[in-house]
């Protein structure tokens, strides 16, 4: 079988597809948490006792319209999903890409099935979990699609470049602080969306219904007696669980660590703010020092600035998540943006853990074996 | 095993209920004519509980949800006039509807739900009514479907170690009745529909008798409740959702228990 890693367009574009496909899935699984309707069809795999693909338009009334239509776009890409292994295994050459394919695939099926348990056995915690695979799945299939495009396979590697060249700045864009700095901030945006999915899948409404102050302060109250007023105060309109404490202080810790994130992007796009442009007569002038700081600093650079713009874009929509009582259309905006932002930082460590094209390693393979830059701290 | 009563035991392999036996038969007799006259007895010395509840405070704003019901035009088309979620019923004088008022625990009491008739709760309207109901345990609760739009039924217990299972069942426009029973006591047992997620109602299961849910006036009736000393509850899902208590004293006369339930907050 002849297998190549490059000169696959169909297929990155297929993946492309898969991807997007599959950040319309998280949307339309967000619109059925946010408006409460997940149990609107109490069967599965079958719909109101009709094979899923048979099932009358004209019953989609209500919430079922969303968790009908959420479990048709789920098959739909659970069939992109099959193929895109498929195609990976016959084409590539990438003996760790075309298993990441059947990584996908499984996880695809798990997903399903998570979903079908979470209606069938009433359990919030699969809500959770398969809100959470979700999540890591939409950014394995970006991954993916960024593995079978031409950039990657032809770029050359980052940590080869910066072995080759002295230039001091590209050193300092690609030094194992930035390193480490964009992976903890990827695994804490991470643990960022379990806390957001644990909170919706509770399926208990705001627990804190103001921003910035949380029941009027600073760090609100979480005494019984509070807890009660809170409780008789809000007119929740889905039949929400009576909030507790605990869910008051998950939503304080998802606010503290929104901050923490900002701080966290904001810090890293300081750090690559003039890498990859030609800053300078000096810096043009030394020979592959240029090449390295654009080949190197400017797609980290563009990322970093992207994933700032959306994390400001997530706390707003945070914010106005609260300020809206929870409306569905802004509450998915809110999961998506999260998503987004990801999947932003998952590339961000691709960009940095990367390994040259003709290293048949994986990228994960490589974070075991980046030494840090000599002479850079952040 | 067979049933006996007590001190009878359970070591005998003749049948208690021997026909043959006149003795045991002569036994029988008496026992159900002791059981009969205390029971009587019980009767004679009972009373009714009545009050009324009334409430302080700001209640909880009215939840419009118009613009909910129109998502199913079939629901949106069953209303003329804007439709609200009224979390506080608050009538004249402050008169509270759709509070829980029960005893807190009857010595020696046991459900009657499984000869009680059942509690009956309609999809009206894309609404349940009633909002708020009393069963009790092994009481069958009877729901229907009086809308022309499908609906799902979720009772969504939490005192699932008791025994409640949550359950979740399709019901179609006039299809049959579906029925639920649970064999745990649990407050504010929620019912809600999915498909019209707007749409919840709460149901207080008791494990005895001895539980009202006030009307409109605030007022409330407790029947029958043995002479004695006890602690009665009065719960409101927004204004004492874990009960405000008093106690009382039951004599054949009766007795008679206002509540006052302050929204917590208020001054």
């Amino acid at each position: 079988m002849n297998r190549s890693s490059v000169n696959h367009i169909w297929l990155h574009r297929f993946a492309v597809f898969t991807a997007l496909a599959t950040l319309a899935l998280l949307a339309v699984g967000g619109v059925v948490t946010s408006k409460g309707v997940g149990m609107a069809v109490p069967d599965w795999p079958n719909t109101y006792g009709y094979n899923m693909f048979l099932f009358p338009p004209s019953k989609w009334v209500g919430g079922i319209f969303y968790e009908h239509t959420h479990r048709l776009v789920a098959s739909g890409v659970g069939l992109l999903t099959t193929i895109l292994a498929v195609w990976l295994w016959i084409v590539e050459s990438r003996r760790w890409l075309r298993w990441l394919g059947v990584i996908a695939f499984f996880a695809v099926v798990l997903q399903g099935v998570l979903g079908g348990l979470r209606v069938v056995l009433f359990k919030d915690e699969i809500g959770i979990f398969h809100a959470t695979l979700a999540q890591l799945f939409f950014a394995l299939v970006c991954a993916m699609a960024v593995f079978t495009s031409r950039r990657w396979t032809e770029r050359r590697a980052p940590s080869r470049l910066v072995s080759e060249n002295t230039n001091h700045r590209a050193e300092a864009v690609l030094g194992a602080p930035v390193r480490r700095l964009v992976l903890a901030t990827t695994v804490l945006i991470f643990l960022q969306l379990v806390l957001g999915a644990t909170m919706r899948h509770q399926h208990a409404g705001l627990a804190i219904s103001d921003f910035p102050l949380a029941h009027g302060k600073l760090w609100p109250a979480t005494d019984a007696a509070s807890v009660a007023r809170y409780n008789s105060n809000r007119a929740e309109v889905t039949g929400a669980n009576p909030i507790t404490s605990v869910q008051i202080v998950l939503q304080m810790a998802h606010r503290l660590m929104a901050l923490v994130i900002l701080v966290c992007v904001s810090v890293l796009a300081w750090r690559v703010r003039s890498s990859g442009a030609p800053s300078n007569a000096s810096a043009r002038s030394k020979n592959g020092s240029q090449r390295a700081e654009t080949v190197l600093g400017a797609p980290l650079r563009r990322l970093a600035f992207g994933w700032l713009a959306l994390i400001f874009t997530q706390i707003a929509l945070g914010a106005w998540t609260i300020w809206s009582n929870k409306a569905a259309d802004v509450a998915t905006a809110h999961v998506l943006v999260g998503a987004l932002s990801l999947v932003t930082g998952v590339l961000g460590c691709l960009i940095c853990f990367r390994r040259s094209p003709q290293d048949e390693r994986s990228p994960v393979a490589a974070f075991s074996e980046t030494a840090p830059v000599h002479g850079v701290s952040v | 095993m067979q049933y006996c009563p007590a001190g009878a035991g359970l070591i005998s392999s003749r049948p208690f209920f021997d026909p043959k036996n006149k003795k045991n038969m002569k036994l029988n007799q008496t026992l159900a004519l002791v059981a009969g006259f205390a029971a009587a007895l019980q009767l004679a010395t009972a009373g009714n509980i009545t009050g009324k509840v009334t409430l302080k405070g700001t209640p909880t704003p009215d939840r419009d949800i118009s613009d909910d019901m129109k998502t199913d035009s079939n629901c949106g088309k069953l209303h003329t006039e804007p439709v609200k979620i009224r979390y506080c019923i608050v009538g004249e004088g402050g008169a509270l509807a759709d509070t829980v008022v029960m005893l807190k625990s009857v010595p020696g009491a046991k459900s009657t739900g499984a000869s009680a008739a059942p509690l009956v709760m309609d999809q009206k309207g894309c609404e349940y009514v009633p909002y708020v109901a009393v069963a009790q345990t092994g009481q069958k609760i009877v729901v229907k479907n009086s809308d022309p739009t499908l609906h799902n039924v979720h009772p969504s217990p939490v005192n699932t170690t008791g025994g409640n299972k949550e359950d979740n069942k399709a019901q179609a426009s006039g299809a049959a009745d579906l029925t639920f029973e649970f064999p745990a006591a649990e407050n504010f047992l929620k019912f809600v529909c999915n498909v019209h997620p707007w749409m919840f109602a709460y149901i207080t299961v008791t494990d005895h008798p001895y539980v009202a849910v006030t009307g409109k006036d605030g007022t409330f009736t407790i029947k029958d409740v043995p002479a004695g000393k006890y602690t009665l509850v009065a719960m409101h899902r927004k204004a004492a959702a874990t009960g405000v208590e008093k106690e009382i004293e039951v004599t054949a006369a009766g007795a008679k228990a206002d509540f006052e339930l302050t929204m917590p907050g208020a001054k």
